[in-house]
């Protein structure tokens, strides 16, 4: 996690590394992401050329590929302004996966040392970086947060984002049963072992569903495309046509909490 | 559920097998309870994160310091333990290993052996070789005895017949013991097991034993158990052998009380075991009891191909607690058997490809999400996830010459390297990245809806109509 910084040394610019998955199917929340840090006073930057962190082709044991993605990533941040990256699972393959990957090559090595340091996850930027304490502006609701095993275990951020939810003042947070659980997806983890990955994903989405939540907010895109597909499915299956367990990015629910764009 | 054939390969028929759990509502929610009692006994333990941070800490120091003067603490072992009138026995092989401990038994004509819980001898197959060889290979951990009747393997390293109800063992008992009535009371099934096992103690000419610590400036055997079968088995038998894997070894005796400790917190979530045994030697002139010969049996099996890798090295830190099973996604909705390994979970999946090579396990390095969970509780400190992933290059890489592991590229795929080539040209070109995402969001809504394994319980993943990248250029 992050040391807090003083106002002084509040970053006036950032840049905003979206991921592929956001980029490509939650660009919303990418969007949202960018709107609530602009609206703090931040200028965002987006570089154009970024693609992938690297890390589906690292998980499934393939190094090289992975390495040549990141290497491209490496490049793209050449003013010393903080990363921030909505996503624990991609920030922590900036920032811890990628001084390992460039182990052998010094110069990238360096190169991956230096931005390892300056990558935040969305939340942890938020609480750490920032100091931001949200205003809620909305009615009374029950939300319930999901977050990655990434966020937890490897940036160690699960505190930020239930800090941020819990300065909402009309949100209540529920709490579900194995909260520290992994939801199953694990990138390519969930089509090699669709019958464990399932049964993971399903034990979630029913734990999720017993709070009674009106909401699952995560800070983690992948653990969303999983759990609400698997929620959808389940309605399809079963002729829902409304959500049974409707979600969002944190981003997204943190902006429209907060007065929107405004 | 139960595998007996010797020399399969696990990975083959994985999938089926953990499907035939997972849909099996009762043996989930059996596995579960399980997993769940056994975290919040080990979360009990430890309620101070810094102290269980700094002894995890400790742990793995120790490890990782008598693992690197492995090869000299090992002669060191030997010269102790001979010194104290122990014999010691190498062998590279399981079936060396067998052929050392039938030898020793049919060498003293005896037909009759109880057992100490020990995993190298599950690892090994002893109860299949002594069967073969005409001799009774009884267990005598309650647990073991329990599986053995059944005909099964442990499906677990520290509570083997977990994934039994105590009906199960209620109708097992009835079935198998001669004379024994149906009952479900669990003192009572345990007083039958015990009434069995007691004499068995006083009839076998030998007891087989593992071993937790071997501590080589003593040469001395430590043994943790909390029936006390173990110390039966290795003090009421005239002759005690002894079997543990090369790694199982410390220089100090001072390096056994904080991995003790590590061990049973983790493990049982106690505090210390019931008994701790600590052999080091057999029965001396002038002595009343104890065995008259010890021997000790050191098997490698694949062990120094993870030790001489530096990375894959960090395998042979584990002490066989078991947490990361207990603390396992995966583990806790499939049970142990549905690995096919003697060793299930989390460390079955790290340490069963050098056991068995990866043409035979490629496959499980593939059954983690990576969700860190069992990392996350080793006591050593194990980094399992980044081993997992370790595994997956060796397995799937193309075989290449001189291979650090047994089996490398047994997983290849021409197919799968070259989609990943194909990715990594994408993806590290940003006009290609472009146009490819670019045309997925134009095709979005025409993906097919069925789309394999991920739509068997979710529903289709499609591209939002624009990117993220689009949304930025129209706001401007």
């Amino acid at each position: 996690m992050s040391e807090p910084v003083e106002s002084a040394r509040r970053p006036s610019d950032i840049y905003f590394f979206a991921t592929c998955v956001v980029d490509q199917f939650f660009p919303g929340a990418g969007m949202d992401a960018i709107t609530l840090l602009e609206r703090e006073g931040i200028r965002v930057h987006f570089p154009e050329e970024q693609t992938c962190c690297g890390q589906p082709a690292y998980t499934s044991g393939f190094p090289d590929e992975a390495r040549r993605v990141a290497a491209h990533q490496l490049t793209l941040f050449p003013e010393d302004w903080p990363v921030v990256v909505p996503s624990g699972s991609c920030a922590g393959m900036m920032k811890h996966h990628y001084p390992t990957l460039f182990a052998a090559d010094p110069q990238r090595k360096a190169q991956a040392e230096a931005l390892s340091a300056r990558i935040h996850e969305f939340t942890d930027f938020l609480v750490n970086v920032l100091g931001w304490q949200p205003q809620d502006r909305g009615g009374d609701c029950t939300v319930v947060l999901h977050t990655s095993c990434s966020a937890r275990r490897e940036m160690g951020v699960h505190l930020t984002g239930r800090r941020l939810l819990g300065d909402l003042k009309n949100v209540r947070v529920a709490t579900q049963d194995h909260e520290a659980e992994c939801c199953g997806f694990g990138g390519t983890f969930s089509v090699k072992q669709p019958e464990i990955s399932g049964a993971m994903v399903e034990d979630k989405v029913k734990a999720l569903k017993a709070t009674g939540a009106e909401l699952v907010v995560s800070a983690d895109c992948g653990c969303l495309m999983n759990i609400l597909g698997h929620a959808a499915w389940q309605d399809e299956q079963a002729g829902r046509t409304t959500p049974s367990l409707p979600g969002e990015h944190i981003a997204s629910f943190l902006l429209r909490r907060t007065g929107g764009a405004q | 559920m139960s595998e007996h054939t010797l020399h399969f390969r696990p990975a083959d028929g994985f999938r089926a097998r953990s499907k035939a759990v997972v849909d099996n509502p009762f043996l989930r929610q059996s596995f579960r309870g399980a997993m769940d009692f056994l975290m919040a006994k080990r979360a009990a333990q430890f309620p101070d994160p810094e102290e269980l941070e700094s002894l995890r800490s400790l742990g793995e120091a120790i490890r990782q310091y008598n693992l690197a003067k492995l090869p000299d603490l090992l002669l060191q072992l030997e010269s102790r333990l001979t010194a104290n009138g122990v014999k010691v026995h190498w062998a590279e092989t399981p079936d060396e290993a067998n052929a050392i401990i039938l030898g020793i038994v049919q060498g003293h004509g005896a037909t009759k052996m109880v057992k100490g819980k020990s995993m190298v001898s599950e690892e090994i197959e002893l109860n299949h070789a002594a069967e073969a060889a005409g001799i009774e290979a009884l267990e005598s951990d309650m647990g073991e005895y329990i599986v053995q009747l059944a005909g099964e393997k442990p499906s677990h390293i520290i509570m083997p017949a977990i994934h039994k109800t105590k009906e199960e063992i209620a109708r097992l008992f009835h079935e198998k013991v001669p004379g024994v009535d149906y009952t479900d009371n669990v003192d009572a099934l345990i007083q039958i097991g015990r009434d069995v096992l007691r004499r068995k103690f006083l009839e076998a000419e030998i007891g087989l034993s593992g071993v937790n610590f071997a501590v080589a400036e003593t040469g001395t055997l430590c043994l943790v158990e909390n029936e006390g079968n173990g110390r039966m088995c290795t003090t009421a038998p005239a002759i005690h052998i002894a079997i543990t894997g090369i790694e199982k070894i410390v220089e100090k005796l001072e390096h056994v009380p904080p991995l003790y400790s590590l061990l049973t917190r983790s493990a049982t979530g106690q505090n210390i075991s019931t008994y701790f045994n600590m052999i080091s030697g057999p029965r001396q002139p002038g002595e009343k009891d104890g065995p008259e010969e010890v021997h000790l049996v050191l098997l490698d099996n694949g062990r120094s191909q993870a030790y001489a890798d530096e990375q894959l090295r960090k395998t042979l830190q584990c002490i066989r607690c078991g947490a990361c099973m207990n603390h396992c996604p995966v583990y806790s909705r499939i049970g142990g058997h549905a690995y096919g390994t003697t060793y299930p979970g989390p460390i079955g999946k790290i340490v069963s490809p050098h056991l068995l090579g990866l043409d035979a396990t490629a496959g499980l390095t593939t059954a983690s999400s990576l969700c860190g969970a069992c990392g996350e509780v080793c006591p050593v400190k194990i980094p399992i996830p980044e081993l997992l992933m370790r595994l997956r290059e060796e397995a799937f890489s193309a075989p290449r010459a001189n291979p650090v592991m047994r089996g490398q590229g047994a997983g290849y795929s021409p197919l799968i390297s070259a989609i990943w080539r194909a990715w990594a040209v994408v993806y590290q070109s940003p006009a290609l990245y472009r146009m490819v995402s670019w045309l997925g969001s134009r095709l979005g809504g025409f993906l097919p809806s069925r789309q394999g394994a991920w739509t068997s319980v979710r529903t289709p993943l499609r591209p939002a109509p624009k990117r993220l990248r689009d949304m930025l250029r129209e706001r401007g």
